[in-house]
């Protein structure tokens, strides 16, 4: 759907030269790296404003329930406490926000649906008194049946998780406790059946993976004098935010300013709204300003969690290896509240084949309610989940034919051309077989290295680490591999755009450039991208960096890959259109001096109009003399569509990645422990735009896929749907002896419909990794191990 | 809460003896989680940090004794010919700057069964010297832990030292974690031999409600070495002693299934550590014992 006729998708016009220092395809340093590592970064944390007061947030101590009253008398009653609001304190009739379908509420009204749900919210003049104040709330509760899997959810009597559902899925779904569902079916599976000579089948289990970022939710909220409100606040997408906090508070959105304060990751976690109503709230009510700040422990019950999977896979091939078909059901657990199941669903469900060519394809994937706590959005979701499942098939379905596991992959390997499960032709690189191949020909790493410092083994190496479990006995190393596919940007018909205001001036004697967006930099680097861009399109080194806020339009989320494509896009075109206003200034102004103005390519480099030809016809100081060029505009990718709801046939994914890994483990058989040696990836790009980054992005993506390989895992009791181990001590995530080597090899192929060529990288590194991994310990140990995160029970058969 | 900052000793003991629930903090290192947790909210925090001689260690003829506060660092650093169960444990203990201000006292206090020193403690042989107004006593370790996080202090008793015996033949541990660093034990397991008096003695960790030694174990193998003159000998240890070693420490676990591992894992693992740690050790004693070893001759 074009809009507003802004450019879709435009190609470069413009070869703009690489003269400019710190361009694109340079690895400039970001301007956040040093004060991250030196501890002086100023996290949404960090916020300080004179008279402030302290919000606190009272959760339920249940999964279900009905709440029967509760009592704010003795929390009021607290010295130091300036309010406690509940549901009924709400000031408008919208109490409910969600990204999609707005079923969460703001506070709790007549029950709880998960562990942890907000129920009400305190305002005190120090953080301690209002936790003393918000414990002092009594909540009744009357319990009720907890609904976990897809058993308790569907059972004819099973209690609705939201009673009443109107939104515009609850036509097409079997079950109101079943939030979306997408097939994808294409060919003929029954006929295909017939003519495969093996059949594999699998029954996979996905646990539920944190985001773990290491800066907790957290913001500060200003009453302003006009009634409005000046929210500064750790997000991914500022305007998202803006659009769901503003009918709660019954503010029009001009008044809700909201400016990006310093985020400590997000991987997904901040798509969905946190503390910024209940800030917002208690600020207005108090009229004073008052910060939030979770701790550890309510970070794991502020944000949703990757989605727990059940997937239950068949494929079939011939004796000569090609896949036949392929039947997939994935069930994927959303929780209590909808968040972004629905794209949950349709990325698992289009992506669900893995990057293959198969004829004949029917999957479903349906995304649960339960009363198990809310999932979301998480680097890769859906597609994460069902590259775990299909990459174990492939291994499988290899050793029955007997082929090699990696020459299987690649004999049936998606290309360029290949017809996507939903119809759509992959229209951009698609080098699988290539990157496979890459990842293969890696040098090993050497064996025992655990005995290459002399005699006594260096247990580093081995594993167990430090805590001394194995000197070598009963340790065997294992090799995996795997390849994936995850899209880039918002799918499904989403007006997907982002808007870069661009401006250029003369300061100091000097033309310089600034770029403002409302761009979450959320630590994937694109501010120092940003820059790089600008640099490389007006030619200029000096670049500002404007704090992202809301006084220029939305930028979209910093999720899907999407980031550097879409806003980096924006950052392109806005840029462009400076550019051209500056040559029409140069062409008005000096024009009649150089026939060159009327007939050549002009560039601007290093400061100066250039013809493309090399020749200076002006300095931009004496084009633009007092005159500031500002351009802010829209820019969006080529559209997609939503998928058919029965046949999931669409063009509904902008541009598709991969990578593909290599893992090389150490396997304690006896005690079950696990030392990921190495972890080598490929991946194609299609251009670096910052090659440093790029690399720093698919290392971490790497690591984060072996978090919940080996260790991580939100474990919830399945009798009564609460998190058992909410906490850092029992939450594990990677250290860096649990990190192992990682080899990148970076191919560039670019992508003719995207800025520059470029691919988007953010998740396609957390796809492969994980079910590498899994293969590599299958190959140490020769167990089946069809769920991840791997335990050392799982291991040893205790 | 009241914050009491004693300048001396004798000024803790009082303070302590006034009022008997003050929790004693030192590194902070579990005090301060179970604070920020809001598990527990003390009346009173009892701050040791101004008192030096807590940081101190002497080196005696026949044991170490180590201050209460003496951080894993300088364990590491300083003891490790001395106690090096004690030092293996102290690498255990989560991350660097956990361990330059964690201590030995502190553990004994919280006497979690996961704290990383007990089973070092338990195998080395050691007493806690504990100190109140009303005097001085030396605990045995084997008398310390009494249930899950209690011990044998009484209500006005501070933690002063740790007196730990020299090791006089080779000690090992080993700890399960389900990552490679910086975790809380799953299971544990200490074990020293103690050529001199001809006995070995082991600690578990994490695998039951309080630390505690395989003492069927200990007894097993003690007569299955003085029968076989091993300690003279110098023979390797035949795998079914190994074997049935591991099993009786295996068997002197009652562990729960938690949310860090199942019962029968941890049972099935302190077996495997038991194993492994009996052959580094023993295979250390024959390498080192000049006596009468039969190098590679099986018992």
């Amino acid at each position: 759907m074009p809009v507003k006729g802004t450019p879709i998708g435009t190609p470069t016009k413009v070869t703009q030269g690489s003269k400019t220092k710190g361009g694109i395809g340079e690895s400039t340093l970001r301007p956040d790296g040093t004060l991250k590592v030196t501890g002086e970064f100023a996290y949404s944390s960090d916020m300080w404003h004179e008279d402030m007061l302290w919000g606190q947030i009272l959760r339920s101590t249940v999964a279900h329930a009905e709440i029967v009253s509760i009592d704010t008398v003795e929390a009021l009653k607290t010295p130091g406490v300036y309010a406690v609001m509940t549901y009924d304190d709400l000031p408008t009739d919208v109490k409910n926000y969600g990204l999609e379908i707005q079923d969460t509420p703001v506070l709790a009204h007549g029950k709880v649906r998960h562990h942890g749900e907000p129920v009400a919210i305190v305002a005190a003049d120090h953080p301690e008194t209002a936790r003393r104040a918000a414990a002092k709330i009594k909540v009744e509760y009357r319990e009720l049946p907890v609904i976990t899997d897809e058993l308790s959810a569907t059972a004819p009597d099973a209690i609705l998780i939201h009673e009443g559902r109107d939104d515009h899925h609850i036509g097409h779904v079997p079950h109101p406790n079943i939030v979306h569902r997408q097939p994808i079916i294409r060919g003929d599976v029954a006929a295909a059946r017939e003519r495969a000579d093996f059949i594999v089948e699998g029954e996979y289990t996905f646990g539920m993976q944190d985001q773990a970022f290491l800066g907790p939710e957290s913001g500060l909220a200003v009453p302003a004098e006009d009634g409005g409100v000046d929210l500064y606040i750790a997000t991914q997408w500022l305007h998202s935010d803006l659009r769901q906090i503003a009918p709660v508070l019954g503010l029009p959105e001009d008044k809700v300013r909201m400016t990006l304060s310093g985020v400590g990751g997000a991987f997904g976690g901040r798509e969905d709204l946190s503390m910024q109503i209940h800030a917002c709230l208690l600020a207005l009510r108090t009229g004073k300003p008052v910060k939030i700040v979770y701790n550890r422990f309510e970070s794991f019950f502020g944000h949703v969690h990757r989605h727990p999977a059940k997937l239950y896979y068949e494929h079939g091939a011939t004796k000569d290896g090609k896949l036949t078909h392929l039947k997939a059901r994935i069930v994927l657990d959303g929780g209590a509240y909808a968040s972004a199941s629905p794209a949950v669903v349709g990325n698992a469900s289009s992506l669900g084949a893995g990057p293959y060519v198969i004829d004949n394809v029917d999957i479903e994937a349906i995304a649960l309610y339960t009363n198990n706590p809310p999932c979301g959005a998480m680097r890769g979701f859906g597609a994460v989940q069902a590259c775990f499942a299909y990459e174990a098939q492939m291994d499988k379905l290899a050793d029955k034919v007997g082929m090699d596991r990696v020459a299987f992959r690649q004999l049936n390997a998606m290309e360029q051309g290949t017809v996507m499960p939903t119809g759509q032709v992959v229209d951009s690189p698609a080098p699988v077989a290539e990157l496979l191949r890459r990842v293969k020909a890696m040098p090993m790493p050497p064996e025992q290295q655990w005995l290459a410092a002399g005699e006594a083994a260096d247990v580093r190496q081995l594993p167990g680490g430090l805590s001394n479990t194995t000197h070598g006995e009963g340790v065997v190393r294992g090799v995996g591999y795997a390849v994936g596919i995850k899209n880039v940007g918002f799918s499904e018909g989403f007006d997907d755009y982002s808007t870069a205001k661009v401006r250029m001036e003369v300061v100091g004697g000097e033309a310089v450039a600034t770029v403002h967006t409302a761009m979450a930099e959320v630590g994937q680097g694109g501010v120092t991208v940003h820059a790089q861009i600008a640099r490389t399109e007006l030619g200029v080194t000096q670049v500002t960096i404007n704090p992202a806020d809301t006084q220029v339009g939305s930028a979209g989320s910093t999720s899907a890959s999407r980031q550097t494509y879409v806003t980096g896009g924006a950052v392109k075109n806005s840029c462009e259109l400076v550019r051209e206003k500056v040559l029409e200034m140069g062409r008005r102004k000096l024009g009649t001096y150089h026939p060159a103005w009327a007939t050549a390519e002009l560039l601007l480099e290093g400061g100066k109009i250039v013809t493309d030809a090399g020749e200076v016809l002006a300095d931009l100081v004496d084009v633009l003399e007092g005159e500031a060029v500002e351009i802010e505009a829209e820019w969006r990718h080529r559209p997609t569509e939503a998928f058919d709801l029965r046949t999931g046939q669409g063009f509904g994914h902008v541009q598709y990645t991969f990578a593909a890994h290599r893992a090389v483990v150490e396997v304690d058989t006896e005690l079950g422990l696990v030392k990921v040696i190495e972890l080598a990836c490929a991946q194609d790009v299609g251009k670096a735009l910052n090659p440093l980054s790029v690399i720093g992005q698919i290392q971490g993506g790497t690591t984060q896929g072996l978090g919940i390989a080996v260790m991580e895992e939100i474990i919830v009791d399945p009798k009564t749907a609460k998190v058992r181990n909410p906490s850092f001590t029992d939450y594990l995530i990677p250290t860096i002896l649990d990190t192992p080597t990682i080899p990148v090899d970076v191919l560039e192929l670019a992508d003719e419909h995207a800025p520059y060529g470029l691919r988007g990288i953010g998740e396609a590194p957390t796809l492969s990794s994980t079910p590498a991994v899994l293969a590599a310990i299958r190959n140490a140990t020769g167990l089946e191990l069809n769920r991840t995160p791997v335990r050392p029970e799982h291991l040893t058969g205790t | 809460m009241d914050f009491l900052r004693p300048a001396s000793w004798e000024e803790a003991l009082a303070a302590k003896a006034e009022h008997p629930t003050a929790v004693p903090i030192a590194g902070g290192t579990d005090v301060m989680v179970e604070i920020n947790f809001d598990h527990r909210r003390p009346e009173y925090l009892l701050d040791l940090n101004r008192i030096g001689d807590l940081y101190e260690w002497e080196v005696g003829a026949d044991s170490v004794r180590l201050g209460a506060s003496v951080p894993y660092t300088r364990i590491m650093e300083n003891l490790r010919g001395e106690l090096p169960g004690l030092s293996l444990a102290s690498h255990t203990v989560a991350s660097p700057q956990i361990r330059n201000r964690g201590g030995v006292g502190g553990n004994l206090g919280t006497a979690s069964p996961a704290g990383d020193a007990h089973p070092a403690l338990l195998a080395a042989g050691a007493e806690v010297e504990a100190e109140s107004v009303r005097g001085t006593r030396l605990i045995p370790i084997d008398e310390f832990y009494t249930g899950v996080k209690r011990n044998a202090l009484a209500p006005d008793e501070l933690i002063r030292a740790v007196h730990i015996k020299k090791a006089d033949g080779p000690q090992q541990y080993s700890k399960v974690g389900t990552r490679n660093a910086m975790v809380i034990a799953v299971c544990a397991f200490g074990l020293a031999l103690h050529p001199a008096t001809r006995t070995v003695r082991t600690g578990i960790g994490s695998a039951a409600p309080t630390p505690v030694r395989a003492k069927a174990a200990e007894e097993f193998l003690n007569a299955a070495l003085d029968e076989g003159g091993f300690w003279d000998n110098g023979r390797i240890i035949t795998p079914s002693v190994a074997k049935q070693f591991a099993d009786l420490c295996s068997a002197a676990c009652n562990p729960i299934d938690d949310v860090r591992g199942t019962a029968s894992y941890r049972r099935h693992a302190v077996g495997i550590m038991a194993r492994r740690t009996l052959t580094w050790t023993w295979e250390s004693y024959r390498g080192t014992d000049g006596r009468s070893i039969e190098k590679g001759s099986v018992a």
